[in-house]
């Protein structure tokens, strides 16, 4: 193994953030081809299976992770309950901050059609959004955007790039005709009772 | 969000006191802030101050209806224009104006554009299930440098030189250029009584056209002296308007009786 690759096996242990290969070829003044080499190697070493600790692509750079093998013997030690699931309300939300990103409160009120408060609320507490400044409209709302942690998260290469196209998840002509039919039920039920 | 209430002692609406996150301290404070446009009113969360008010009405256990209805005029008034604030008037009439079918199809519109992020958000819930996985925290800051000190001698008498700099009174300021003017309110009195005796009555402005502001308060002065004691009567028909004064009945003014020592103490007050 070259000495590069031991370079970038030690910069990606002591960061706590992923690193870009522009970022790990600076810090070894060295060329983005010969890091991609470097990390082709650790990837064959830090590979699910062979290792504990694992060498993944998240949020457009290089991270080490524990292996999902060792996902339980690490809940115990850091004390808290392996899966923490997240709700639908807070996926949804999520989902909104992920691709609309920087986005207010009151735009995600709009689409979900309830309050954000405490969907926004709970996934600040976990990290995986973040406030990014004001936006320039009345009341000057905060503005919110998923952080590098969302993105390992959902392992998600290079952040919300990664993310598919919102336009695989419109509704197709059956399922639009199906909620307009629903729409005139409810309405007709509505009238009917007044 | 807490609101508090930290006084219950007054009725005024004017006390109530906030808590709110844009805004801490009595409800009259915020009013005048708002209107001054140095508090964005779009933040001020006006259920949260309605709020407040119930509560303090509870605790006090009656109801003021002379406050209630102040408040209640108040916070009508900020509602209104908070409403304006936040919805311009063009998109009220387009509001208004919105069909049966229009309003279908927004909702339409709008359902859509929901199952759209729930789709998103479903994606997300199956990729998370896969990616349950630990990895380091974000690593702790770096200890910041220590704060530089400047190196200082230890020298007592260093820190002696420079109280006694400190101690040292300041070198007195010489007033003797400035001149003392006495405007006596005695020569006004001379002077008005004369003119009474002489005619019924005189043009106040007259009566002082030409001198500097200070003399014509000690004339003014002089007159209500002389009101006081009943030599004249000075009438003004309007505010601002000119001063007829007129010869006195003889009798003082319902007032406290004046001494003679009275318009000398004016004397000296205008010096």
């Amino acid at each position: 193994m070259s000495e590069l690759t031991h370079s970038v096996e030690a910069l990606l242990f002591v960061a706590s953030e992923p690193l870009s290969v522009r970022e790990l070829a600076a810090y070894t003044d060295s060329t983005p081809e010969r890091v991609e080499r470097a990390l082709d190697a650790l990837a064959d070493r830090y590979v699910e299976g062979r290792s504990g600790v694992v060498l993944e692509k998240a949020a457009g750079g290089w991270g080490f992770r524990a292996s999902r093998s060792s996902a339980a013997v690490c809940a115990r030690m850091v004390n808290r309950p392996q899966t923490r699931g997240l709700s639908q309300a807070a996926l949804e939300t999520l989902a909104i901050v992920a691709y609309l990103g920087p986005v207010s409160r009151p735009e995600i009120a709009r689409i979900r059609g309830v309050a954000a408060d405490a969907g926004v609320a709970g996934l600040l507490e976990r990290g995986l959004v973040e406030e990014a400044g004001r936006a320039d409209t009345i009341g000057n709302p905060v503005l919110y955007r998923v952080t590098t942690a969302f993105s390992r998260m959902f392992g998600l290469e290079e952040g919300v790039a990664s993310l598919p196209s919102l336009a695989e998840f419109d509704l197709s002509d059956a399922d639009h005709e199906a909620l307009r039919a629903r729409l005139h039920l409810v309405a007709d039920q509505h009238d009917g009772a007044a | 969000m807490s609101v508090g209430i930290r006084r219950i002692s007054d009725v005024t609406v004017s006390d109530l006191e906030l808590d709110l996150d844009v805004f801490q301290g009595p409800f009259d404070l915020l009013l005048a802030l708002v209107m001054r446009e140095e508090i964005e009113l779009a933040e001020v969360p006006i259920a949260e101050i309605v709020v407040a008010f119930v509560d303090r009405m509870q605790e006090r256990g009656e109801i003021d209806l002379e406050s209630a209805s102040e408040f209640l005029v108040l916070i009508a008034a900020l509602l209104e224009i908070k409403v304006r604030l936040l919805f311009p008037e063009d998109e009220g009439e387009d509001f208004e104006e919105l069909t049966a079918e229009q309003a279908e199809a927004e909702l339409i519109e709008r359902l859509i554009e929901y199952r759209r992020y729930a789709g998103a958000a479903r994606w997300l819930g199956t990729r998370a299930a896969d990616a349950r996985v630990f990895r380091a925290g974000p690593a702790p800051l770096a200890p910041r440098p220590d704060p530089v000190v400047e190196a200082f001698s230890e020298d007592p008498w260093q820190l002696h030189a420079v109280i006694g700099r400190l101690l040292t009174p300041p070198p007195k300021i010489d007033i003797s250029s400035v001149r003392r003017r006495l405007v006596p309110v005695s020569e006004f009195l001379i002077r008005f009584r004369a003119l009474l005796a002489e005619r019924r009555g005189f043009a106040f402005e007259e009566a002082v056209a030409g001198l500097d502001r200070l003399s014509q308060a000690a004339a003014f002065l002089a007159v209500l002296e002389l009101y006081k004691a009943g030599e004249a009567d000075p009438v003004q028909d309007e505010l601002f308007g000119p001063i007829r004064v007129g010869r006195g009945s003889g009798r003082a003014a319902p007032h406290p009786a004046p001494s003679e020592s009275e318009p000398r103490q004016i004397d000296r007050a205008i010096a």
